[in-house]
């Protein structure tokens, strides 16, 4: 009884550590399952990296998460609310950028996120100028707060975009795609403001289909593939789950294949281009094969080669990076899924 | 903290989204496009009348001419009687049918969404809008056909329909009468609008549709074959303000509109209910 009550209190406090988590997720459209029941786990705090080719489901998910879209069935959880029944109370903690910024082109760029912020009952309409100001002058658009938005160029969309997300001070920021549209300095910008609003405490969930574009801000990352949830964790978890490879040079590639069996390591040789890219001398190949975490250490493994007669000429033990990673578990890798 | 920054917010602004979408409405080069088109017709009216050798004579021309020389106020109840059928209707149905579709073909549906404004709120606010241009596009030809009248032909004694001459002031009194029952004609339309808003993500289809209902009831509403179908249809008293320049007025027309207005209101309303609380927006 009182093991079970506090299972529960346990699974309580997981769940109130999490700004996601949903079990399940499923978004079917007609016969195309957009979502296929994920279970994503984004903790509070984290800088939390959504990847996966374009069309693997991202933007649908964040749609089901925000409540534009209902969900076929799984259930989800936003800074600990239920939804959708209780987004009305999660919502006004949580800005948005969904699959690129709108705006009324008649109305200026201040005007523009006036509007949005009287949307929330929640805003104080006596801060309204000011935060309108403040968010304007973070994304760098101060001088061009009177300027009609159908003036605006595609970056500087982005940028009124995300400010309208940073209007009033948010638990949690979803940025679908930010760095769209953005030259190398904007990136640079959008990825310098992500990191200076996870410096003060909020959450922030940013999807993308570039893994170099947040590689360098995210604390942690899932990947999706066709609807589903491939990995997930810590970019550290991620980079570890990885099996470690061998990868060896030598003259004497028979001899070589035969021995690493020998010791439990399934050796082949690497495709053409990746020898090239690895400088193969004449005569020489390029070997690889799979270690396992229990497999022999990497001194045993030159010793018994060189014991066996094997030229060694270069020997390496490596985890693959992410991006090796991320390629392997979305297959085709980040190019349009469907 | 930011988690504290919230309970700081505790208090709600309900009230700041329709401001704001009055705001947005009247920042529109559309929405004024379409006022003074509105504001054009009792003008032109006054203006044709007054250039005319011989004023014209009773029946003449559309309800009503005959009186504009007496009084000039009748040129504000001869501008509302003209518009009513096509002009006027046509520029609800631009601003009811933008009404959702306009914001999800801008994108801005689901931002307003996210911030969150509710969709029940979101709906109300709509339609509240949608009311109000109403106000506005009867009250502009309403306020312009008294401006451009009493210019032109000062304000007098008129007849009304059943023999009766009346002043001034009662003249103001009738012509307000028929301005209301022309803005009330058209809050049906309006919920008609909203509703089919909510099927579509192109907003200038959902006003082509709202215009295409429009003239299709009234064409319905002259087949005498269809006459059990024409009390349940909402232009069936868009004509019917005679009653309203009779000594003593006849409420029966007005009423029953009113009545059947608030029905299709009612009806659409909950349409648009159902279909916006549950619609997926992917827009």
């Amino acid at each position: 009884m009182s093991e079970t009550a506090s299972l529960a209190d346990q699974a309580e406090t997981e769940t109130a550590d999490l700004a996601i988590a949903t079990t399940a997720l499923t978004k079917r459209f007609g016969h195309q399952l957009a979502v296929n029941g994920i279970d994503l786990a984004v903790p509070r705090g984290s800088v939390f990296g959504f990847l996966g080719p374009n069309g693997s489901g991202k933007t649908t998910t964040i749609r089901v998460l925000l409540g534009l879209a209902s969900a076929t069935s799984g259930t989800a959880r936003v800074l600990g609310h239920d939804v959708p029944s209780g987004l009305r109370d999660a919502l006004p903690r949580v800005g948005a950028l969904i699959e690129g910024p709108a705006f009324y082109p008649f109305l200026s760029g201040a005007d523009n996120l006036r509007r949005l912020d009287s949307a929330d009952a929640r805003a104080d309409p006596g801060t309204r100028d000011a935060r309108t100001a403040r968010a304007l002058e973070r994304v760098g658009l101060t001088h061009a707060a009177r300027k009609k938005a159908r003036a605006y160029s595609l970056g500087m969309k982005q940028r009124l975009g995300i400010a309208a997300a940073l209007l009033t001070p948010r638990d949690l920021l979803v940025l679908d795609e930010p760095t769209n549209g953005l030259d190398p300095q904007g990136t640079r910008e959008v990825r310098s403001l992500i990191r200076a609003v996870a410096g003060e405490g909020t959450t922030v969930f940013v999807s993308s289909h570039l893994l170099a574009e947040v590689e360098q801000i995210c604390t942690h990352a899932a990947v999706m593939h066709v609807g589903s949830l491939v990995a997930q964790g810590s970019l550290d978890e991620l980079r570890g789950s990885g099996e470690r490879v061998v990868r060896m040079l030598t003259p004497d590639g028979d001899r070589a294949v035969a021995e690493l069996a020998r010791l439990g390591l399934g050796a082949a040789e690497a495709d053409a281009a990746a020898a090239a890219a690895r400088r193969a001398g004449p005569g020489e190949v390029t070997l690889e094969a799979a270690l396992p975490d229990d497999g022999p250490a990497a001194e045993d493994l030159v010793a018994a080669l060189v014991t066996a007669g094997v030229r060694v000429r270069g020997f390496d033990v490596a985890r693959p990076s992410l991006e090796e990673r991320f390629v392997a578990l979305t297959g085709e890798g980040f190019d349009v899924a469907r | 903290m930011p988690a504290d920054a919230v309970a700081v917010r505790a208090r709600t602004h309900g009230g700041a989204l329709l401001a704001s979408e009055l705001r947005v409405l009247f920042r529109r080069w559309r929405t004024w496009a379409m006022l003074a088109a509105l504001a054009s017709i009792p003008v032109l009216m006054a203006v044709v009348v007054r250039l005319s050798s011989e004023p014209p004579g009773p029946g003449e021309g559309p309800p009503f001419l005959d009186q504009v020389t007496n009084n000039g106020m009748f040129v504000a109840v001869t501008a509302l009687v003209v518009t009513t059928p096509l002009f006027l209707p046509l520029t609800v149905a631009v601003v009811s049918g933008d009404t959702i579709a306009g914001e999800a073909s801008l994108g801005t549906l689901r931002y307003l969404l996210v911030a969150p404004a509710g969709r029940v709120r979101l709906l109300l606010v709509k339609y509240l809008s949608a009311v109000v241009f109403c106000l506005a596009a009867s009250g502009t030809v309403l306020l312009v056909g008294w401006a451009i009248g009493v210019a032109l032909f000062g304000a007098g004694e008129a007849t009304l329909l059943s023999g009766d001459t009346i002043g001034v002031g009662d003249a103001v009194l009738r012509s307000l009468l028929v301005g209301a029952h022309v803005s009330i004609c058209m809050l049906g339309l309006a919920a008609v609008g909203l509703f089919i808003s909510t099927l579509t993500d192109a907003g200038v289809g959902a006003m082509a549709a709202v215009a295409v209902l429009t003239i299709v009831a009234q064409v319905l509403g002259q087949l005498d074959q269809l006459a059990w179908l024409h009390p349940w249809l909402f232009t069936h008293h868009w004509l019917a303000f005679a009653d309203l320049l009779r000594e003593p007025v006849v409420w029966t027309s007005f009423t029953q509109n009113a009545l059947l207005q608030a029905a299709y209101v009612a009806f659409f309303g909950a349409l648009a209910y159902g279909r916006f609380s549950t619609k997926d927006v992917l827009s």
